[in-house]
């Protein structure tokens, strides 16, 4: 069983090589519409690859709102 | 179709709809690769007069109003059949507003029932904003064996035994209060009667037809006026087939129109742009050749279309491409906002029309729709059967606001008189939009009168309700605009709101005032915030109660050259 601070790391590291960023660059408060500077569209394709790394179903409500990465790895975190 | 003019309301429309073609499919709900359900007309009925009934039983009567706030689903039109059934009216809420702005609605609706999904509900009771408003009974669906429901009913379980009975309205009666957005300040509730539905229904579907058999895939919030005309009542009213999915993620909205052979589909112009972007990336990638012979039946495609679309022939020319849109597709309506022309051009290539148009929540949806004929990227269509436009103080390039009357026009803004007045007048919606028409009776817009911006994902931001954000900035005063507004432009596209700022004496825009600014864009919602700061450094201009005058300090902002007066954050 991972912890949250594993899932958090894991999700930070997917989102860079999902958004082509370099390892480390992204931090768990960091809002990822700003920091990205994507829209919601490429938000949920974000989540579907991460849906498939961890192996859950993350429905659209649970992400409803949350905008950074620490609230949505959480989010991950009660499903796993 | 049914003869909506022989209707006086939406309710008794639909019910008769439910008889008509009471053997074929209604609704169709996914999720994911999953079919969860699959509902004929006769089956919709058998889930809503239960709930009707047991509305009846609890009270509720003709002119009371319910709210949905729920995703796109069966029991979304489920329940809003049930309430139109007994006479209620309709306040639809965006589930994607956040819980202190849902209760704010739910008060200023004066809605009595609450249908919801469990997760909004467990947000919307943890939110405390409960105490304001005049709910009283609240229905919640899906809610897990256990949970707790915090005094909300299970939608489920709501049931009335025997049957309901039906409660006509007429058609200048209330049908529903929908708002088009002010969640701030100044809450803009549409009162849309029966005749707006029911004009609005007939209009469009005389451009747009929808028969049994069609299959309308709905991803536009159904709280949204298009949708819900075109993802309920139009396609209800003529025998068509409405698909619901419960997840919008890219992947299964694409799965879904192979799998669910669909007519048409409604969306905002940020999806359909990037739907051009993902096509464009994989006719790039294409081997040389096999491009060059794709880029000629485009081309032959095009000269086949010039005057007209010609499903069949596209359809044959183009097969991989239709085949990805399930090979039925003859339609994407666009809406919400402003589309780029290329955008609508590209798909109009491949053959696949982009039903294009403009229209307003307060004029019951649509005013203008490109009739095709032949497709026009560069307007917005023609004004629809009904609709009378004319463009009213025209400036020298031949340019005005956009004026509208019909008979689907809004009744008004509930609880504010003042604001109604100011919109219609004389009949006529004042529209706030710039634009001409054209020698050939199309509408072309180009910019903006109003203080407003439009996202590309659809979304109307009044800057005045997003002030609250920065209440208690330390500065002298502030105040939000909508750039345009400030410094016309003759554009729909590229629209930021800026915040303006009034400093102390001796103050500066120091690094530590943009930190605690970007802190509070940081609050709103992605595609609220704020762009830039503009620095005026003189008293806002105020009337006597000490609201600000909005139009004089826009006046003395224009004086302003914009590209150095904004500072981007």
């Amino acid at each position: 069983m991972r912890t949250l601070e594993q899932t958090t790391q894991e999700v930070l590291d997917l989102a860079a090589k999902h958004f082509q960023l370099p390892a480390g660059s992204l931090a768990p408060e960091d809002d990822f519409f700003k920091k990205l500077g994507i829209d919601s569209l490429q938000t949920l394709e974000m989540l579907s690859r991460l849906e498939n790394h961890f192996g859950i179903e993350l429905p659209d409500y649970e992400v409803q709102g949350v905008s950074n990465f620490k609230t949505l790895a959480e989010r991950i975190q009660s499903r796993l | 179709m049914l003869d909506l003019s022989q209707y006086q309301s939406v309710g008794a429309a639909l019910k008769d709809a439910l008889d008509r073609f009471a053997s074929e499919v209604c609704l169709i709900e996914a999720d994911r690769e999953r079919e969860k359900e699959r509902l004929t007309y006769r089956d919709f009925r058998e889930r809503a007069h239960p709930l009707a009934k047991a509305l009846q039983d609890a009270g509720f009567s003709a002119g009371d109003r319910a709210s949905i706030i729920m995703t796109n689903q069966a029991k979304w039109l489920i329940s809003a059949y049930a309430v139109f059934f007994v006479g209620g009216v309709l306040v639809p809420l965006d589930y994607k507003l956040t819980p202190d702005e849902q209760w704010q609605l739910l008060k200023h609706s004066g809605a009595t029932v609450l249908i919801t999904e469990y997760p909004t509900w467990r947000q919307l009771n943890a939110s405390g904003g409960r105490a304001s408003a005049n709910v009283q009974t609240v229905l919640v669906t899906e809610a897990p064996p256990n949970a707790e429901l915090a005094g909300a009913r299970r939608w489920e379980e709501f049931r009335g035994t025997s049957d309901p009975a039906f409660v006509l309205r007429v058609r200048k009666d209330i049908a529903s209060i929908v708002y088009s957005s002010g969640t701030g300040g100044r809450p803009k509730g549409c009162m849309m009667t029966h005749e707006n539905y029911l004009e609005q229904c007939v209009a469009l579907t005389s451009i747009y037809p929808f028969w049994p058999g069609v299959r309308y895939l709905s991803i536009l919030p159904t709280n949204h006026a298009i949708d819900f005309m075109v993802g309920f009542f139009g396609p209800f009213t003529c025998g068509a087939a409405v698909v619901h999915l419960r997840t919008l993620r890219p992947e299964y909205v694409r799965a879904a129109f192979p799998k669910y052979k669909i007519t048409y589909v409604s969306l905002v112009p940020l999806v359909l742009k990037n739907l051009q972007k993902g096509l464009q990336a994989r006719f790039d990638a294409l081997p040389a050749g096999k491009r060059k012979i794709f880029n000629t039946l485009v081309a032959v495609n095009k000269i086949l279309t010039k005057r007209r679309p010609r499903l069949a022939i596209s359809r044959l020319l183009l097969k991989p491409v239709h085949e990805a849109f399930g090979g039925e597709l003859r339609a994407i309506i666009v809406g919400g906002a402003f589309t780029e022309p290329q955008t609508l051009q590209f798909f109009y290539d491949l053959g696949i029309p982009v039903a294009n148009g403009y229209g307003l929540t307060e004029a019951g949806t649509a005013i203008t729709v490109n009739d095709l004929k032949p497709f026009r990227a560069d307007t917005v269509g023609k004004p629809l059967p009904g609709m009378e436009v004319r463009i009213l103080n025209l400036a020298s390039d031949g340019i005005g606001e956009v004026a509208v009357r019909s008979k689907t026009i809004m009744a008004g803004y509930l609880n504010d008189p003042e604001l109604t007045a100011e919109t219609i007048v004389d009949g006529w919606l004042m529209t706030g939009d710039l634009g001409k028409i054209d020698e050939h009776g199309h509408l072309q817009l180009r910019g903006r009168k109003k203080n407003i911006i439009v996202t590309e994902e659809g979304k109307n931001i009044y800057p005045e309700d997003i002030e609250s954000v920065f209440e208690g900035l330390p500065v002298k005063e502030f105040c939000v605009f909508a750039a345009n507004y400030i410094w016309p432009k003759r554009s729909m596209t590229g629209e930021q709101l800026v915040l303006v700022l009034h400093l102390e004496p001796g103050q500066s825009l120091s690094d530590e005032l943009r930190r605690e600014i970007n802190a509070r864009n940081q609050r709103l919602l992605n595609y609220k915030r704020i762009h830039g700061v503009v620095l005026l450094e003189e008293d806002f201009p105020r009337t006597a109660s000490l609201k600000i005058k909005r139009n004089v300090l826009a006046e003395r902002l224009a004086k302003l050259d914009r590209a150095a007066a904004v500072l981007l954050l």
